[in-house]
C-alpha cells in the first residue's frame, strides 16, 4: 500500500474535467485507489465520487493505491497532480 | 387543490413576454416527471431481470444525453453543452453500477429503490456543499438519477411530438425547452418563470414565440385546445373566436416578413442615411445570451450586469470566479468592446437580507454599497482589469451622485492595477472608466463628471422615477411613470449635450434606449450609443438606417418644445408610421 499527500494547485479545482482526466487515469491501473478529505473517503476510480469532494484550489488530498502496480498507478497520478491537470494555477 | 375549469369562452389572459413571436394551435400540457420510489423485496431468480432492465434505462438514458448534448453544441455552442457533460460521464462511471448491481444482488430489493438509494448518498454530500459549484452539479446529479429512474419506468419523453403544438407547463427548465425543441413547438407558455431565466433566454436563442407567468395556465386548458401566444406583447387567449384568431394571423404575417427583412441588417452598420454612425450595443445579464447577442449584430455589450453573478449565492464570488466569468465574456465578444457595470446591488436588487431599509430605492446601493466594501470591490475591479488584457474591456459605475464617490472608486481602481502589478499579473493599465447617469444629481453635474471620465451611459429606468418621483413597481402611480415626460426629455438633451461638450461619449442603457418609438428622438439629441435588450436590436437598427440625422435633429427639437407626453408620444408615432409602417411599436 502507498499512501501519499497533494495538493490541487489548479485554480479551478477538481471541477468537472480534471476530475474525469483524474478517473480516466486511474482506470488504466488494476489498483484500488482511495482519495480522502477531511475524512471523507471516496473511490477514485468513481467520478461521481470525485465530485463529492468538492476539492477547490489549495485542497490536501490523500490519496491510497493497493494493489500490484501500485507504484505505477501512484506515479502516474500524482504527475497528474503535479501538472495541475494542465490547467492555468 | 387547484380547481380545473375548462375554459369554453374567449379568455385573454395577460403574462410576460419571454421571447417574441405569434403562435396559434393547439395546447400540449407538458408535466415534469417526478420520480415515485417504492421499496419492493426481489427473489433471488429476479436479480438478473433487474440488473438487465438497470442496463437498459442506463443505454436510453445515455442516447437521450447525447442528442441533448449535442444538439445543444449545435445550436447554443460548445459551453452551453457542457451543462450536460458531466451528466454523461456520470452514466459511464462504472464504481457507481457496480455497486448498485452489488447492492441489488445482497439486499434483494428492486433496481429502482437501490438507484435512487445509492445516487442519494451522493447527491445528499453535493447538495449540502460549502462549495457552490459543487452544489449545482448536485442539481445535475438529481436530474441524471430522475432520467435514469424514468427510464426505467420506461416512459419516454414527449421528444418526438405529433404535430406543431404549442407547450404549456407549469415550470419548464431549460433542458426540457431544448429538447422539445427539437420538434415543431409552435410556442412555449409557463406559469412561473421570468424574462431572465435560462428558458426564457433559450427560447429567445432559438427564436420561439414565450410567454412567462401565466397563472393557473395549465389548470385552464385541455390538450388540443387552440390557444394564441402574443410573445410580443404577453398576451395569451383561450378558446380564441374566429374573428380572433384571423386578426392574429394577420398580426403573425405581418411581423414574419418585417422579420425577414430585418435578417438582412445583421452586417449594416447602424448608420442613418446621411452618415451618422452610432453603437447599437447589448444589455448582458447572462452568458448564455452572448451566441444570440452575436447573431444580432450587435456592435459589442454596452451593459454587463456583474450581480448577475451574485444570483442564489451567499456569498460574493472570489476574484478568480469572476475573471474566469469576465474573460468568457471579453473573449466571446473580442474584438468588440465590453462594458462591465461593477455590482449594483440594493433598490430592488438582491441582498435585501444584507440590510433593511425604508426606502431602499433612496438608500444603499449602486457604488454606495462598494464604496463601503472596498476589499469586495477591489476583488471585482482586479478581476475586470485581468480581463481587460486585450483591450476590450471598459469599467461603469453605477448610481454615482457626486465626484467625490467617482474619485474614490477610480483611486480603488488604480489601487487593485498596483496590486496586479505587484503580483505581476497581465491586466489593461489603460482600462476606460464610465458612470452611470441615473441620479438627478449626476445628470446636473455631468459636465463636471465628463472630465473624470471617458463615457456616460444614461440609465433611464431609474432616471425616469427619482426625475418624476415616481415608484414604477407602485400600481397606483405607475401611470405617472413617462419616458416621453416633458422634463426627461428636456432632461436627456441637457445630458447628452453637456455630456459631448465635455469630449466623452454619452449612451443609453436604459429602456428607453430600445423602444422603437424614441430612437429617432434620441438620435436627434445627439446619443452615440444605444445599449438594448438583445431581441429588438434589428429593430432600432432599422429605424436608425431609415432617417436622416437632420430629420432627426430637427424632430428632436420640435419635440423640446412640446408641453405633454400625449403630444410627444402621438407626434413620434405618427412619424414612425409615416416613414417606417411596418415597424412594430406595440399596440
Amino acid at each position: 500500500m502507498i499512501e501519499k499527500e497533494v495538493t490541487v494547485r489548479n485554480r479551478a479545482g477538481l471541477h468537472t474535467r480534471p476530475a474525469a482526466s483524474l478517473v480516466k487515469l486511474a482506470a488504466k491501473y488494476k489498483s484500488d485507489f482511495i482519495i480522502s478529505k477531511d475524512g471523507f473517503e471516496i473511490n477514485g476510480k468513481s467520478i461521481i465520487g470525485v465530485m463529492t469532494l468538492a476539492a477547490e484550489q489549495g485542497s490536501v488530498l490523500r490519496l491510497r493505491f493497493t494493489g500490484e502496480d501500485e507504484e505505477a498507478a501512484a506515479m502516474a497520478i500524482l504527475e497528474l497532480f503535479d501538472r495541475a491537470f494542465d490547467e492555468p494555477t | 387543490m387547484t380547481t380545473t375549469h375548462h375554459q369554453t369562452e374567449e379568455l385573454v389572459l395577460k403574462g410576460i413576454p419571454a421571447s417574441p413571436g405569434i403562435a396559434i394551435g393547439p395546447v400540449l400540457l407538458f408535466e415534469k416527471h417526478k420520480p415515485v420510489i417504492q421499496e419492493k423485496n426481489i427473489e433471488v431468480g429476479e436479480v438478473e431481470r433487474e440488473i438487465a432492465r438497470l442496463r437498459q434505462a442506463v443505454d436510453r438514458s445515455t442516447r437521450e444525453l447525447s442528442k441533448i448534448y449535442e444538439f445543444t453544441k449545435e445550436k447554443l455552442g460548445e459551453h452551453q453543452g457542457k451543462i450536460f457533460e458531466a451528466q454523461l460521464m456520470i452514466l459511464e462511471d462504472f464504481v457507481l453500477f457496480e455497486s448498485i448491481d452489488k447492492r441489488i444482488q445482497s439486499e434483494r430489493k428492486n433496481v429502482e429503490f437501490i438507484v435512487h438509494d445509492e445516487i442519494e448518498k451522493y447527491h445528499r454530500v453535493m447538495a449540502s456543499s460549502m462549495d457552490e459549484y459543487t452544489r449545482d452539479r448536485a442539481l445535475d446529479v438529481e436530474d441524471l438519477r430522475n432520467r435514469i429512474l424514468r427510464n426505467l419506468q420506461e416512459e419516454k419523453l414527449i421528444s418526438r411530438l405529433e404535430g406543431s403544438p404549442v407547450i404549456v407547463a407549469q415550470s419548464l427548465a431549460a433542458a426540457d425547452a431544448l429538447i422539445l425543441s427539437r420538434n415543431a413547438v409552435l410556442a412555449y407558455l409557463t406559469e412561473i418563470g421570468g424574462v431572465t431565466s435560462h428558458m426564457a433566454l433559450l427560447t429567445r436563442a432559438l427564436k420561439i414565440p414565450a410567454v412567462v407567468g401565466v397563472r393557473n395556465v395549465s389548470t385552464m386548458v385541455h390538450n388540443g385546445d387552440t390557444i394564441i401566444v402574443d410573445g410580443y406583447g404577453g398576451a395569451v387567449i383561450l378558446a380564441p373566436k374566429d374573428e380572433t384568431i384571423r386578426r392574429f394571423e394577420e398580426k403573425r404575417d405581418r411581423y414574419v416578413s418585417f422579420e425577414e427583412k430585418l435578417h438582412g441588417l445583421r452586417d449594416l452598420p447602424a448608420e442613418t442615411l446621411d452618415g451618422r454612425r452610432v453603437e447599437l450595443s447589448a444589455n448582458v445579464e447572462l452568458m448564455e445570451e452572448l451566441e444570440f447577442v452575436k447573431l444580432q449584430g450587435a456592435d459589442g455589450v454596452g451593459l454587463y450586469r456583474s450581480e448577475a453573478l451574485l444570483l442564489g449565492g451567499e456569498v460574493f464570488p472570489s476574484e478568480e470566479e469572476q475573471y474566469q466569468n469576465y474573460r468568457l465574456l471579453a473573449d466571446t465578444m473580442y474584438p468588440k468592446p465590453v462594458i462591465i457595470r461593477t455590482f449594483d446591488i440594493g433598490g430592488d436588487k438582491m441582498m435585501a437580507h444584507m440590510v433593511r431599509e425604508n426606502n431602499p430605492f433612496l438608500g444603499w446601493r449602486g457604488i454606495r454599497v462598494m464604496l463601503d466594501r472596498p476589499e469586495l470591490f477591489l476583488d471585482q475591479l482586479r478581476a475586470i482589469l485581468r480581463a481587460g488584457v486585450r483591450k476590450n474591456v471598459s469599467v461603469m459605475f453605477p448610481m454615482v451622485s457626486s465626484i467625490k464617490e467617482v474619485r474614490k472608486a477610480k483611486q480603488l481602481l488604480e489601487d487593485a492595477k498596483g496590486d496586479l502589478r505587484t503580483k505581476a499579473i497581465a491586466y489593461d493599465e489603460n482600462i476606460k472608466v464610465g458612470v452611470m447617469i441615473e441620479v438627478p444629481a449626476a445628470a446636473v453635474i455631468t459636465e463636471d463628471l465628463a472630465r473624470e471620465v471617458s463615457f456616460l451611459s444614461i440609465g433611464t429606468n431609474d432616471l425616469i422615477q427619482y426625475l418624476l418621483a415616481v415608484d414604477r413597481g407602485n400600481d397606483i402611480v405607475s401611470p405617472l411613470y413617462q419616458e416621453f415626460h416633458p422634463a426627461v426629455v428636456r432632461f436627456l438633451r441637457r445630458i447628452i449635450e453637456r455630456g459631448k461638450s465635455g469630449k466623452v461619449w454619452v449612451g443609453m442603457c436604459g429602456e428607453m434606449a430600445g423602444d422603437p418609438l424614441a430612437t429617432i428622438l434620441l438620435l436627434g439629441l445627439g446619443l452615440d450609443e444605444f445599449s438594448v435588450v438583445p431581441h429588438v436590436l434589428p429593430e432600432i437598427k432599422k429605424i436608425i438606417r431609415s432617417v436622416k440625422y437632420r430629420d432627426a435633429k430637427k424632430i428632436a427639437k420640435q419635440v423640446l418644445e412640446m408641453q405633454t407626453e400625449d403630444e410627444i408620444k402621438k407626434h413620434l408615432s405618427s412619424l414612425i408610421k409615416e416613414k417606417l409602417p411596418d415597424v412594430l411599436t406595440g399596440d
